[in-house]
């Protein structure tokens, strides 16, 4: 019998190892998995890389776990936001490492990874600092950069319903980087709003397919973090 | 260069000039900023198809707040809401669309245009700048018409139209016209030419605030 639920946070993401590359899902707090953040950092891994779009608002969630200083280096496109001072502090202090992504090469990176595609060629970001000390190659008289496929040890997203066997649907934009962070980590951690059994979901409407989803976690009331923000809330 | 006195247009008319220059039914990705204003004064009659990069097609919107959905946002991470013929999609594909060449316009803002359209707006490359960038590499590289809209001069009044980007370029040759307060000017294989004057503003005035040659407008021109 497949049945990929798993107790609780804790228990889903209990093997994470220090130094471990963690793909987490969301742009901006649309589609944020703040409760599997919330026990990451409860779960205590260390020297962790990051890749996400941004870098969390506030003192919960991504941003929390930054503020722990229990991520080396983030992998990102936007790391700065509205309510961000956590990543501008760590990294004017010189204590976290940044890899500046443009935002599509970002999702075809984590697309490429996830499909076994070591890497390829894109126009953007040709000519600007972004390029810099990357292979270049001519196709029909334009010039592309060599960018590389990236994979991670867990991914991390946030869904409105999974069934039993994993597969996913998201709300809206908060669907974003994670249908393609499921397929490019080596454990893919759910965590949805309602959690229905196999079956349950039209074939045609399921957006990730069961076989990228390794843990689902059901979280009934996930938190916003413009909520958490606005309450005052700091995590842990 | 003194400061630029208040003449021209202001973000609202840029905005509303930018609008009546997109086509009926086009696909069209909106920067943050002023070009954002630009889908409050599309002329009666145009339907045009919102694209956000955070993976929406047929953006509406801001919501009354009351009925603003957190997860429903635009890439400038503000409530939008969904026109009837919307869709939800990844970044994987959203980025396809940009890149793959299926979005006819993009408007961005600018902090320098240069005569040979290279363009200049995701950093002023400051030593205590926290680097983003965002899509703003990704759309430049795909999108077929990239307009820029964007005062004439910084608030100091240094040109932001320039013979070369002294700041980090986010793409090479890309910009195909530039919307300001002052003018509507082409980007062409001879440099920058000017479509149109603002109301109540002439040549010499622009010329003397653009950092590199103005060519005028042809003959006959129409925007």
């Amino acid at each position: 019998m497949i049945d990929k639920r798993t107790a609780s946070a804790h228990e889903a993401l209990a093997d994470v190892r220090d130094g471990d590359t963690i793909m987490v899902g969301g742009f901006g707090e649309a589609g944020s998995p703040i409760e599997l953040l919330h026990a990451l950092i409860d779960q205590g891994a260390k020297d962790l890389t990051v890749v996400s779009n941004n870098c969390g608002s506030g003192e919960v969630g991504l941003a929390a776990l930054l503020k722990a200083e229990r991520v080396s280096k983030v992998i990102c496109s936007f790391p700065r936001t509205a309510n961000s001072t956590i990543f501008p502090e760590l990294y004017r202090a010189g204590k976290i490492e940044l890899e500046l992504v443009p935002q599509g090469t970002l999702a075809e990176r984590i697309r490429a990874g996830g499909a076994g595609v070591p890497a390829f060629y894109t126009p953007s970001a040709v000519g600007t600092p972004l390029a810099e000390g990357k292979e270049t190659r001519d196709f029909d008289g334009r010039t592309y950069i060599l960018e590389h496929g990236l994979t991670a040890d867990f991914t991390l997203i946030k869904a409105r319903a999974a069934d039993t066997h994993g597969n996913v649907l998201y709300n809206k934009t908060a669907r974003n980087f994670s249908p393609v962070m499921a397929m490019a980590g080596r454990a893919t951690v759910v965590q949805a709003q309602s959690v229905v059994d196999a079956g349950a979901l039209d074939p045609e409407t399921v957006v990730t397919p069961a076989i990228f989803v390794d843990r689902v976690v059901h979280v009934a009331e996930p938190a916003h973090e413009s909520e958490l923000i606005a309450a005052g809330v700091a995590y842990p | 260069m003194s400061e630029t006195p208040k003449i021209g247009r202001t973000r609202e008319e840029m905005a509303q000039r930018v609008a009546q220059d997109i086509a009926d039914g086009s696909y069209v990705n909106l920067g943050i900023g002023i070009p954002e204003l630009v889908a409050r004064f599309v002329p009666e009659g145009r339907e045009l198809v919102y694209h956000t990069e955070n993976g929406l097609l047929g953006m509406g919107p801001s919501p009354a707040e009351e009925d603003a959905d957190p997860e429903l946002i635009n890439a400038g991470k503000r409530h939008v809401t969904a026109n009837p013929g919307a869709s939800y999609f990844h970044q994987a594909d959203s980025f396809a669309m940009i890149r793959g060449g299926h979005l006819d316009l993009c408007v961005l803002g600018a902090l320098q245009v240069a005569k040979n359209g290279d363009l200049a707006n995701w950093s002023t490359g400051g030593k205590d700048a926290i680097p983003a960038v965002g899509g703003a590499m990704d759309l430049v590289a795909g999108v077929k018409s990239i307009y820029v809209i964007t005062t004439h001069t910084t608030k100091t009044g240094e040109p932001k139209l320039v013979d070369a980007c002294t700041y980090p370029l986010t793409g090479l040759g890309v910009v195909t016209r530039v919307y300001t307060d002052l003018a509507v000017i082409d980007v062409t294989p001879d440099g920058f030419r000017l479509v149109e004057l603002s109301p109540g503003v002439d040549f010499e005035y622009v010329a003397r605030r653009t950092g590199a040659p103005l060519l005028p407008a042809l003959e006959g021109a129409h925007a």
